[in-house]
């Protein structure tokens, strides 16, 4: 097997230095390094991957030729949320998280990565006044991984077996929960009233003493604004069961904190707070608690909190209760283990928040639901087309029922992508009851020219 | 005329950057601005309630409690945070051990920008790009560790770990065996039995051999039975020692009906030269931001490629990337089986580190891949042979074998009876002189452990440095060790009180909290 | 010992001002000076020592530990009897000093020759009579250090005697394992200390790894970077099994010792469970796989107790309990009670490793004899240790040292040791 010499990857791949050091080890050639490998798993030929690039250079050319076959929400009109959106992410979020020794950095102590305990512990900081809780997470993978360690964490806390979800909560999210707390809990679904928001009744029938609490979403799966969050959480508190509530952060320069109608824990997607969607890469989960023992030391996550140093006037940063880890090692059932996760798009989410500041939150919050009212009252112009079948107020995504149209989303998708419009995300799979309904997400990036061309379109494709 | 003496190697000048930032509520000055937002546009705001269409109980009371910046003032903030953030970028990464802290190409991040905008449920057809990305690096990885199909899912390599669990409870459900025992040892990653207990198993743990430092097969057999699922291991283990009889591992769990899993965190040292199939392991996975090149991101964005045998793949969680010899689309079908693992995250993984990855397999081809395989070996080994001249340092597992694979846990005993300076302390004062160090993980096996892990990125010269910035801290310690227990003293903070760390009338996890609880 | 301490309150008048730190200070000052003689550890130790030209070692140990504490000097305080005890050392090397217990250095001699010996006691009256009979230098060294182990009882019942606030924060004792029996008697875990090693047999984890490293431990208590505490094991070599040509030691007692285990924290995962945390996971892991009717041998050691706490039961630290259907049946059962327990009914041991070298039979639980063992049988033997335990035996065996050697032979071979809730670990058990 021969090497690539000179790499300039690869400093040591300079055959003289190689030689060198392999002197110095005192073995006579790399064929000698690996004697640990017994010869029968040693493998005799070369890996089945093409040849290096040449150059650089190359390499950009043929990535860049490969990746001009994807279009993108740049290109594109886009319509598609359900859990990943298209917000403005300002130049200076992506500035921050390029930064190399940020996004290189990994597992320093807070003296020498003091940078990134600071920033993370600012971001923890800004989401906590944005959600009304005390205490917020490094983040974890995703919404999905937020909310199943939420419903861990409630399990912990509550000694319980049974956790009570909408029915309007994306299907994925409750595939990714079921998988993590398999072994833990069981989930019960709840009705969904023709408004969209959690059927009460059914929600009391379904609690009981082996409630967990209830996980639901504020804006919900489908968008709309669940009115009822103070008398979901008073149902759960009265049965002794925990209120978990899940965000949109966008959406919170304008909603009602969710501590403010009782919720005990909050959880949601980072996201929108300034990250690219990249392909489903940009996703970044958080929790967020009161500052009470019996929550914070359910966390599976890294919180990194203040203190002083031995240097008068220097902040200084470490974990926070770094021995809790009680969890998941006596009876509980809801084990959890923590890792690698997305630090990088805690910092980003902070810049976003900073940068944003007080007005520019409730401005951005104003102007998605003024697109997004805009874009529902068009869209029911359209012959055939129903929208908003729940009646409700929405933020920014709404269903559109193309029942009437006499077509499949799938075949309205198609013919909008002929058009360079990306359509609302078709849910008549998921949710058959709602006919041939697409998910549709209007954000503050769209323009009222975007909506008509939409509209325009979807006139001509339904005619 | 005489040049300036730059004959010192060891960086006796260095101090971190320390710019005494405050916090960034700190900053705030009322008024000021970070961006323009806009408002809706005039013919929208005149027709739409907007905000205000927000049913009364639902309305925000108050604006959120967020500083209000100029731009170029929170700008300045976050780089003065990084520049206090220790990077790989900015300095010789060789003490993260176990990390795998490599040099992560600037032009694989560019190539990366390019999908920013990609929404993940957008038509494969307005996809083919990224899908044939992702297929050829599923492609690679195949060939690279000889399994049959990967999942892009995981988020990292923890998950990782609980996605080889996940599949191995699934094919155990399928073929109703009744099994939650994983075996795994004191030296592989303590996520190896942290995330298969979240999948519902218990865990039962091998010890490392007093002399060789691996488990013996009788301790195998004494630990296997008719519970047993898997076993799940890393090779090397985080000592750097490769266990060679691994195949025999394998071959008796097999017989007992167990399958076997391969935790590749330590694959580094191993590519192109033995793959985790031909010794039998029936999953495995990778981390992409570690072995690959991608950039750790402060602790991700990350992705822990996840792979297994042809007779697994029904039980991936969907969907993969097919390619019908014309088009790339998103197949639902192969991961057949209805009692499989459903979903470890939203979509189909952290894209761009799956696009960092394909750049960086291509950059190296095979030949490539093979060097820094051996390079990295030889970096660890010239690393151990010239520490192990060191009185202070002592290596247990030696009987027989001086050869480690891509790192080495070395223990610093001798110089801790000697002068009491022990190896936390080593790791403060590294902090000096701009470097990392690390121990151990928890429990200590070895007394005073350090683990070093150079990888393929640093030279010859940054190994030499970095041995003797160690050399001059081990002299410190017996001629001033007082420096060293109060270390450190150059890098951006001094030595944390962290007595309020554990008590919940004293920490303070945000601002408002501390705020609240200091006056 | 109620009459004792009152004698000792009234010699002592702290020095109430809140701004000095107060520290103990106990030196057995004949500790190992038997070293070159001491296999047989017989009455003539000390004076054969000194015979050979050995030297008195505890105050110079004392010495070296107490260097790290002059940087305190200023607000420091130490606490400590009279003389070769402590009083001299501490006063010599400028400390401020309070005596507990004891009379100053020109007393002492006479005062020893006075002292009857105690009932019990052994080196103490040893020492003298062997002492008188060497030559006169030597006659005169061995009085001068001529303590016995009630002077060392009484010293720490002295400090256990004050107020809460005017005892020290911390015991620095120097000595070997007799030693740490004598401070366990007088102070009990009241109060945390740390052993300067300087006898010949030390087996107890009470002692810091040397005498530097225990003036760096109560340094760190000082200054507060070492709040922690823990217990660890006094241990003491069974003498009557000794004559019978058997090493075993006995399990005495703990004292409280600060736990200095630095947390260089490992920011990549969370920190493994502390001992305490973890002996309560697999606590509750025996106790939810305990079955009906079966009788449960458990102890000794704080490992074992963990499992009676999770019972709600009382629990003989020291000793062996028996447990049936979540009832406490007996407390501290040996001898015939022990093995009338095992054989009748089914039984299962719960045992733990103790001695510090990973003894599992033979050391510090000698009620558990081979007859109980063979009444048990090999496949009811219950192994819980704590993972931090464990890895300080980095992988070495288990090891048995029943007294029979035909039963060491039939219990070794692997284990599947509880070392957590649903956590095994895979064991190799061995003859000693």
């Amino acid at each position: 097997m021969k090497g690539f010499d000179s790499h300039p990857y690869i400093p040591d791949s300079v055959p003289e230095i190689q030689e060198e050091m392999l002197r110095e080890i005192g073995v006579a050639s790399l064929d000698d390094l690996h004697k640990n490998v017994p010869e029968l798993l040693t493998l005799k030929e070369a890996l089945d991957i093409p040849a290096a690039f040449p150059s650089e250079m190359a390499l950009r050319r043929e990535a860049d030729r490969i990746l001009s076959r994807n279009a993108d929400c740049g290109k594109y009109i886009n319509f598609l949320g359900a859990g990943c959106w298209q917000h403005y992410v300002p130049a200076i979020c992506d500035e921050v998280n390029c930064k190399g020794e940020f996004l290189t950095a990994y597992g320093g102590e807070p003296y020498n990565d003091e940078g990134r305990f600071q920033a993370l512990f600012e971001y923890e900081s800004m989401v906590a006044e944005l959600v009304g809780m005390d205490v917020v997470n490094v983040p974890t993978m995703d919404w999905a991984q937020a909310a199943a360690t939420s419903i861990s964490m409630a399990q912990r806390i509550t000694g319980r077996s049974e956790i009570l979800i909408p029915e309007y909560v994306d299907p994925q999210k409750v595939d990714i929960i079921s998988n993590y707390t398999e072994a833990a809990l069981n989930i019960r679904r709840v009705k969904c009233g023709p408004d969209g928001m959690t059927d009460l009744s059914d929600l009391a029938a379904k609690t009981g003493a082996d409630t967990i609490g209830v996980y639901f979403e504020n804006p919900g799966y489908l968008g709309v604004i669940e009115e009822h969050g103070q008398e979901i959480a008073g149902m759960m508190h009265d049965s002794g069961a925990l209120s978990i509530v899940g965000v949109d952060p966008i959406s919170l320069g304008v909603l009602e904190a969710p501590a403010e109608y009782g919720a005990d824990i909050v959880c949601g997607d980072l996201q929108p707070l300034g990250i690219h969607m990249y392909y489903g890469g940009g996703q970044s989960g958080f929790m967020a608690t009161r500052d009470e023992e019996r929550f914070v030391m359910e966390f599976p996550s890294r919180l990194f909190g203040i203190a002083p140093t031995s240097e008068p006037g220097e902040y200084g940063f470490g974990d926070v209760a770094y021995d809790r880890t009680s969890f998941g090692h006596l009876r509980d059932k809801a084990k959890e283990y923590v890792g690698t996760q997305t630090a990088l798009w805690g910092i980003t989410a902070g810049v976003y928040l900073a940068t944003m500041g007080p007005a520019g939150m409730e401005e951005v919050g104003n102007i998605i639901m003024a697109n997004a009212q805009y874009a529902a009252s068009r869209l029911a112009t359209v012959p055939g087309v129903k929208v908003d079948p729940f009646g409700s107020v929405f933020f920014k995504e709404f269903v559109v029922d193309f029942s009437d149209t006499g077509k499949t989303v799938a075949e309205i998708n198609k013919a909008l992508l002929s058009r360079g419009i990306f359509g609302g995300k078709d849910i008549s799979g998921e949710f058959p009851a709602l006919g041939q309904a697409a998910l549709y997400c209007v954000t503050e990036i769209h323009t009222r020219e975007d909506i008509d061309e939409l509209v325009l379109a979807l006139k001509k494709i339904v005619a | 005329m005489k040049r300036i003496d730059r004959s010192e190697t060891v960086r006796t000048g260095f101090h971190q950057a320390k710019w005494d930032e405050p916090i960034i509520y700190e900053l705030s000055t009322s008024g000021e601005r970070g961006i323009l937002v806009g408002e809706p546009e005039q013919v929208i705001a005149g027709e739409m309630a907007g905000a205000k269409a927000v049913p009364g109980c639902m309305r925000r009371k108050s604006r959120v409690n967020l500083p209000e910046m100029s731009q170029s003032r929170v700008l300045r903030h976050y780089s003065r945070l990084a520049q206090q953030t220790l990077g790989a970028d900015v300095n010789i990464e060789i003490g993260q051990g176990t990390c795998t802290v490599k040099y992560s190409p600037k032009v694989n991040d560019r190539i990366a920008d390019s999908i920013r905008d990609m929404h993940p449920l957008q038509p494969a057809e307005s996809a083919q790009g990224i899908l044939r990305i992702f297929s050829e690096t599923e492609q690679y990885l195949a060939a690279i560790s000889g399994m049959d199909r990967f999942t892009f899912q995981p988020g990292g390599g923890s998950q990782g770990i609980f996605t080889m669990a996940s599949v191995i409870r699934a094919y155990f459900k399928d073929k109703g065996e009744d099994r939650d025992e994983i075996i795994t040892t004191i030296y592989s990653h303590p996520s190896d039995a942290a995330a298969p207990a979240v999948a519902g198993f218990n865990i039962i743990y091998l010890q490392p051999d007093p002399v060789t430092g691996l488990p013996d097969i009788e301790q195998l057999k004494a630990a296997c039975s008719e519970r047993t699922a898997a076993y799940i291991v890393a090779n090397p283990e985080d000592t750097g020692v490769y266990n060679g009889h691994v195949k025999e591992f394998v071959d008796y769990v097999h017989s007992i009906g167990g399958l076997c899993a391969y935790d590749q965190a330590n694959a580094n040292g191993l590519l192109g030269v033995t793959r985790a199939r031909d010794a039998g392991f029936d999953v495995c996975f990778f981390n992409l931001h570690k072995t690959f090149g991608a950039p750790h991101g402060c602790g991700g964005p990350a992705c822990g490629a996840t792979g297994v045998q042809s007779e697994l793949v029904k039980y991936l969680p969907a969907p993969l990337v097919g390619y019908d010899g014309k088009k790339y689309y998103l197949d639902y079908e192969t991961p057949s089986s209805p009692l499989g693992v459903r979903k470890i995250r939203e979509w189909y993984g952290v894209s761009e580190v799956v696009l960092k990855t394909w750049c960086w397999i291509r950059s190296l081809g095979p030949e490539g891949l093979y060097q820094v395989a051996k390079t990295s070996v030889v970096n660890n080994n010239y690393l151990f042979k010239k520490l192990m001249e060191l009185p202070e340092v002592t290596c247990y597992y030696q009987d027989g074998n001086n050869q480690r694979v891509e790192q080495a846990r070395y223990s610093l005993e001798n110089l801790e009876k000697e002068t009491g300076i022990g190896t936390g302390d080593i790791q403060r004062r590294m902090m000096d002189f701009g470097m990392h160090y690390w121990t151990s993980h928890h429990p200590y096996y070895l007394p005073e452990p350090m683990t070093l892990e150079p990888t393929e990125t640093p030279s010859k010269k940054d190994i030499d440095e970095y041995i003797e910035t160690l050399k001059y801290v081990f002299r410190e310690a017996r001629e001033n060790p007082e420096i060293i227990r109060t270390a450190p003293h150059r890098s951006v903070t001094h030595q944390v009180d962290e007595s309020s760390m554990d008590d919940p009338e004293k920490w303070a996890l945000t601002w408002k909290v501390y705020c609240r609880k200091y006056q | 010992m109620g009459t004792d301490m009152e004698g000792v309150l009234q010699e002592i008048s702290v020095d109430r001002r809140k701004d000095l730190k107060r520290i103990g200070l106990i030196i057995n000052p004949i500790a190992g000076m038997g070293g070159p003689v001491g296999l047989h550890g017989t009455d003539n130790m000390l004076g054969e020592a000194l015979a050979r030209g050995a030297s008195p070692v505890a105050e110079d140990r004392a010495r070296e530990a107490l260097a790290c504490l002059l940087p305190f000097r200023e607000e420091l305080e130490v606490l400590v009897p009279g003389g070769a005890m402590g009083g001299r050392l501490a006063a010599e090397m400028g400390f401020r000093t309070v005596r507990i217990s004891g009379e100053d250095e020109a007393e002492s001699a006479a005062s020893a020759k006075a002292a009857g010996p105690a009932e019990g006691e052994s080196s103490a009256s040893a020492v003298r009579s062997a002492a008188e009979q060497e030559t006169d230098a030597a006659a005169g060294t061995a009085r001068l250090y001529a303590t016995g182990r009630a002077d060392t009882v009484r010293a720490a019942a002295g400090l256990l005697a004050l107020l809460p606030d005017e005892r020290p924060c911390l015991v620095l004792f120097a000595g070997g394992d007799g030693t740490a029996k004598d401070i366990f008697s007088g102070l009990g875990t009241a109060i945390p200390c740390i052993g300067i090693p300087a006898g010949v047999k030390i087996h107890s984890p009470v002692y810091a790894r040397s005498p530097k490293a225990a003036g760096r431990i109560a340094a760190g208590r000082l200054s507060g970077e070492i709040s922690g505490t823990r217990e660890a094991e006094v241990l003491d070599i069974d003498e009557e099994e000794y004559r019978n040509e058997r090493i075993s030691t006995r399990l005495y007692g703990y004292l409280m010792v600060p736990d200095d285990s630095r947390r260089i924290q490992n920011r990549k995962e969370p920190a493994p469970l502390s001992d305490r945390d973890a002996a309560a996971a697999i606590a509750a892991d025996v106790a939810d796989n305990m079955e009906r009717g079966c009788r449960y041998l458990i102890g000794a050691g704080t490992t074992t107790r963990a499992v009676m706490e999770e019972l709600g039961l009382p629990c003989t630290l020291i000793g062996v309990d028996l447990v049936q259907d979540g009832r406490l049946i007996a407390s501290d059962i040996y001898g015939a009670e022990i093995e009338t327990a095992a054989k009748s009914g089914p039984a299962r041991l719960v045992v733990t490793v103790t001695g510090g070298q990973g003894f599992l039979f033979g050391r510090g639980n000698q009620q558990i004899t081979p007859g109980v063992l063979r009444a048990v049988g090999r496949k009811n033997i219950i192994i819980i240790i704590t993972p931090a335990k464990l890895a300080e035996l980095g992988g070495r065996p288990l090891l048995t040292d029943t007294g029979d050697h035909e039963l060491d032979k039939e219990l070794a071979g692997y284990y599947r040791v509880i070392t957590g809730y649903g956590q095994r670990t895979i064991c190799k058990v061995e003859t000693a």
